[in-house]
């Protein structure tokens, strides 16, 4: 369970992106994810991200548990309410999930529909805490609500945006709040990355909630131009864009380039695992974890025993 | 009298502070920057969308709420010590039935101060 690593922290924790769906079955989505969850503790069901509508949230977590992929499943506060919000939790402990990650999430206009109403009726860290409450067995009203088991609440923290010199402190505020574990942006900044984890560290939130980093496989320069652009949120130097357009194999420099970043992240004091985002879709995130010697293929006990905690194959 | 309370306070801090009367004021908690003005109305820090100049995800023309925030509480002569830590703290989810009344009158009252039954916060 994610929990109990969160908790114990007995070897990296690697965790992934869920593909989006728009249209298909679980069946489909299980071939999706084949070349991925083997290799991770969980994967986030996403709350339509970056603003685009896609499967929902919680018919995708369900959907990964009944495929035996354990589910974090995403609540971002743009497109509902706080009576909304609390009802995809009581949903999805009906289904027994007991992950739930809380984002304040990437405004409407950064999606194909940035006319639809705005929500924010509550924001990142007010999620964490009403999170961290149904978990404690009371909806924010006060009335009692039955968990299906202990929760496990996270939440998301940028550590390369401005106001750089608060990010640590926010990312305090949402462990006081209730979450104990931490899914950071992608950051393709080594030196603001490492700065914000010495900070966790000095105020608490890297000892109180397992932090993971995050990277993101892609292809060529291209993708990489898209996200420095486009992704809220996400900076891209132009020294590091060039580096994977110039190399004589861009898609092999740009797996490269992930692999630096990410034994980098590993490295610093206070991280207790990686996030993943995959477009690749190629085995990739088996060679990432392989070569980084990462994540449940190589966790001791799970090699001792043989058990994996991945049950599907089509 | 009940009416003209709001139109006074509106006429007061909407030209210094372009406050959206939310009716539960923040302002001393966050650098004197009003948080109803962030186009997510976020306010318990910035979001992950801060541009690399500091500006808004939504409006790029425009610095973003926060970060003038947290310079702010940090800067701002003649601010309380007290005011100042404030800005780290939770703030409790906006209670939207208090839309368009008076703060003052409910920070008199205590109304402002008024959370959900089930609201747990953070011990600051």
């Amino acid at each position: 369970m994610l929990r109990d690593l969160v908790r114990d922290r007995p070897r990296m924790i690697v965790t992934a992106e869920c593909p989006s769906m728009d249209g298909g079955s679980v069946a489909d989505l299980g071939e999706r994810i084949a070349r991925i969850a083997p290799y991770v503790d969980a994967m986030n069901a996403t709350d339509n991200p970056a603003a685009h509508a896609h499967a929902s949230n919680l018919a995708t977590a369900i959907a990964l548990a009944q495929l035996g992929v354990e589910p974090l499943m995403q609540l971002v506060c743009r497109d509902k309410n706080r009576i909304a919000l609390q009802a995809d939790v009581a949903g999805a402990a009906l289904f027994g999930i007991t992950n739930f990650c809380a984002l304040t999430g990437d405004d409407v206009t950064a999606g194909d529909e940035p006319e639809a109403r705005r929500v924010f009726d509550l924001d990142g860290p007010q999620l964490v805490s009403v999170l961290a409450g149904m978990g404690r067995g009371t909806y924010l009203s006060g009335r009692t609500f039955h968990p299906p088991g202990e929760f496990l609440v996270a939440a998301v923290e940028n550590p390369a945006a401005p106001p750089l010199d608060y990010r640590a402190e926010r990312a305090r505020l949402k462990v006081d709040a209730g979450a104990s574990l931490l899914q950071l942006q992608i950051c393709y900044l080594p030196d603001r990355l490492a700065d914000f984890m010495a900070a966790t560290v000095r105020n608490g939130a890297a000892a109180r909630a397992a932090i993971l980093p995050s990277v993101c496989l892609t292809r060529n320069a291209r993708a990489l131009t898209f996200m420095d652009e486009k992704v809220p949120g996400i900076h891209v130097p132009a020294a590091t864009i060039a580096r994977v357009a110039g190399a004589a194999d861009p898609a092999e420099e740009a797996f490269v380039l992930v692999r630096e970043l990410a034994a980098h992240a590993l490295s610093l004091p206070g991280v207790a695992g990686l996030h993943i985002t995959d477009f690749r879709h190629d085995g990739s995130v088996e060679r990432l974890v392989r070569e980084l010697r990462i994540g449940p293929v190589h966790d001791p006990s799970i090699a001792a025993t043989g058990e994996m905690t991945y049950a599907h194959h089509g | 009298m009940p009416g003209l309370l709001p139109l006074v306070e509106h006429a007061v801090k909407k030209p210094v502070w372009d406050c959206r009367m939310c009716g539960q004021c923040v302002l001393h908690s966050t650098g004197m920057t009003c948080p109803m003005t962030c186009p997510k109305t976020l306010r318990n820090g910035p979001c992950g969308g801060v541009r690399e100049d500091g500006h808004c995800e939504v409006k790029p023309e425009m610095r973003c709420v926060w970060v003038k925030a947290h310079h702010r509480a940090a800067t701002l002569p003649l601010l309380p010590a007290s005011w100042r830590a404030e800005v780290g703290h939770l703030r409790p989810p906006v209670d939207n039935s208090l839309q368009g009344t008076s703060s003052w009158r409910n920070l008199v009252t205590g109304r402002d101060r008024v959370t959900p039954a089930g609201w747990q916060g953070v011990e600051h």
